[in-house]
């Protein structure tokens, strides 16, 4: 079958892949932003088998694995399932080949993010930390809870020095922060 | 002994009586616990860094150099915290291109990342700096009973930038931690799991990281854990709250009493149940740890 690669690891999907969707100098393109080692991945599935969310939800880190190297750049961006990650690092500490699998799931979500794959409710957040320096800002209810407990009314945090704020600002602006997460208004 | 105090986020602004807790805690044991003036979120590694890295590398080393201006080291009671500030800090001491990178951006706002200071979690100040010892030789009060203890993911994870000696897939610090307050650590089944909040999860997927939670309180019920002890806020906060959320969505109720670390070592100090702030727990503390309480000292 000419043009058409059928991928066993696919088979949860029930895909088939068009050899000119493939995009092979992804996986070289992620082992030069610091993900060494990602070419070397052999699909034994020790990742997907340590993961939480793969017991619990339809996210296969080996599959993520396997587009990587594929190259299936958009369809692993689009994917919602690229953010039911928590970061838990078993697959990482347990990768035979010593594979950066949750750094790999950072750098593909930076990705999805900078190209608009993000979800809502995370701009949302993103939003507060660019207005207030906290990704979960102080509100009414806890500064009661603060004044009670004796503590300041608000942190001495970013919530409480004005600068320190204007600093964060700065920084999130240096990195076109804002206008990523401000501009979707 | 003193240290710059990493609040974070949600401490300070969900359950400050971790906060208050600690601070009581730590000045009984003669601890300094400095305010890091103008400090921001971390950012959280789950989120902030999955969503622009070296907007986080920025933002964490800035406040890294809060604590460098002041002279010294940094404690943090949330996993999340460490694990960005630690790495963070790591990084930038380890590699020369990425922190010229970095202190660009810093000079924007007239500062530097020098690498000056270490970053800890507070268990790491109970375990390495002060000493299983010297804090057990501060217990008042026996807490007779069994406990569930959460490591939680990143205060042991990624084990190349952690400092613990133990194997991550088996950890024995906290249980030692919490032994000579005669409290029983109890193995349950995925001990060591996630709580299910982290990586943007909670805020993303919260109906997935409520299976985590659901999952990790149906075990800890299995083999009848009087309380829940854990060692990060967030963590803490998916526990607390999360029991309240998995009630409502799904009528299952546990009512296990969620402590921090610094909570539980305050109880055995002497401190009442109130003092550490059990009353501002979603689930139900005060109670259950009174009963615990009048029931060791028979």
């Amino acid at each position: 079958m000419a043009g058409v690669i059928r991928c066993g690891c696919m088979s949860i999907t029930q895909s088939v892949v068009k050899a000119e969707d493939l995009d092979l100098s992804f996986a070289k393109t992620l082992e030069q932003l610091g993900i060494e080692r990602v070419l070397t991945c052999m699909q034994c599935g020790t990742c997907t088998a340590s993961c939480p969310s793969g017991r619990y939800a339809a996210y296969r880190t080996r599959l993520v694995l396997r587009k990587v190297l594929l190259g299936l750049r958009e369809e692993i961006l689009s994917d919602p399932d690229l953010w039911l990650c928590t970061t838990c690092y078993n697959c990482q500490e347990r990768c035979p080949r010593r594979i950066d699998v949750v750094d790999l799931i950072i750098v593909l979500r930076n990705m999805a993010f900078a190209t608009g794959h993000a979800r809502e409710r995370h701009v949302q957040i993103s939003r507060f930390f660019v207005e207030t320096g906290h990704l979960v800002p102080i509100n009414e209810e806890n500064m009661k809870k603060r004044r009670e407990l004796g503590l300041s009314e608000k942190p001495p945090t970013t919530h409480s020095f004005p600068k320190a704020l204007e600093e964060v600002k700065a920084l999130a602006s240096y990195f076109g922060f804002d206008k990523i997460v401000l501009g979707e208004r | 002994m003193e240290y710059a105090f990493f609040l974070g986020c949600i401490a300070p602004n969900r359950y400050p009586n971790l906060e208050a807790a600690t601070h009581k805690v730590m000045n009984a044991l003669g601890v300094k616990l400095l305010d890091m003036e103008g400090a921001s979120c971390c950012p959280a590694p789950g989120v902030l860094r999955s969503f622009h890295r070296e907007l986080w590398l920025a933002v964490g080393a800035r406040n890294i150099t809060i604590a460098e201006e002041m002279g010294v080291d940094i404690t943090t009671m949330c996993s999340g915290c460490y694990a960005t500030l630690k790495e963070v800090n790591d990084l930038l001491k380890e590699r020369e291109e990425l922190r010229k990178k970095v202190n660009e951006a810093l000079s924007k706002i007239g500062r530097e990342y020098k690498g000056t200071v270490e970053v800890k979690h507070i268990l790491e100040v109970f375990y390495f700096d002060l000493g299983i010892d010297e804090v057990a030789s501060q217990v008042k009060r026996k807490i007779s009973a069994k406990a569930a203890l959460h490591y939680g993911c990143h205060l042991i994870k990624p084990t190349v930038h952690r400092r613990w000696t133990d194997s991550c897939e088996d950890p024995r610090f906290f249980e030692a931690l919490v032994e000579f307050m005669g409290v029983t650590p109890v193995d349950y089944r995925d001990k060591l799991m996630c709580c299910g909040a982290g990586g943007g999860v909670r805020s993303g997927s919260p109906e997935v990281a409520l299976t985590y939670t659901m999952n990790k309180l149906e075990s800890m019920r299995e083999v009848g854990a009087e309380l829940l002890v854990n060692a990060c806020q967030f963590c803490h906060l998916q526990f607390d709250l999360g029991q309240v959320e998995i009630k409502e969505r799904y009528g299952k109720e546990y009512n296990i009493p969620v402590i921090f670390y610094t909570q539980l070592l305050g109880l055995a100090m002497g401190f009442s149940p109130e003092e550490m702030g059990l009353q501002y727990n979603r689930v139900e503390a005060v109670s259950p740890v009174k009963a615990i309480l009048e029931r060791s000292a028979e």
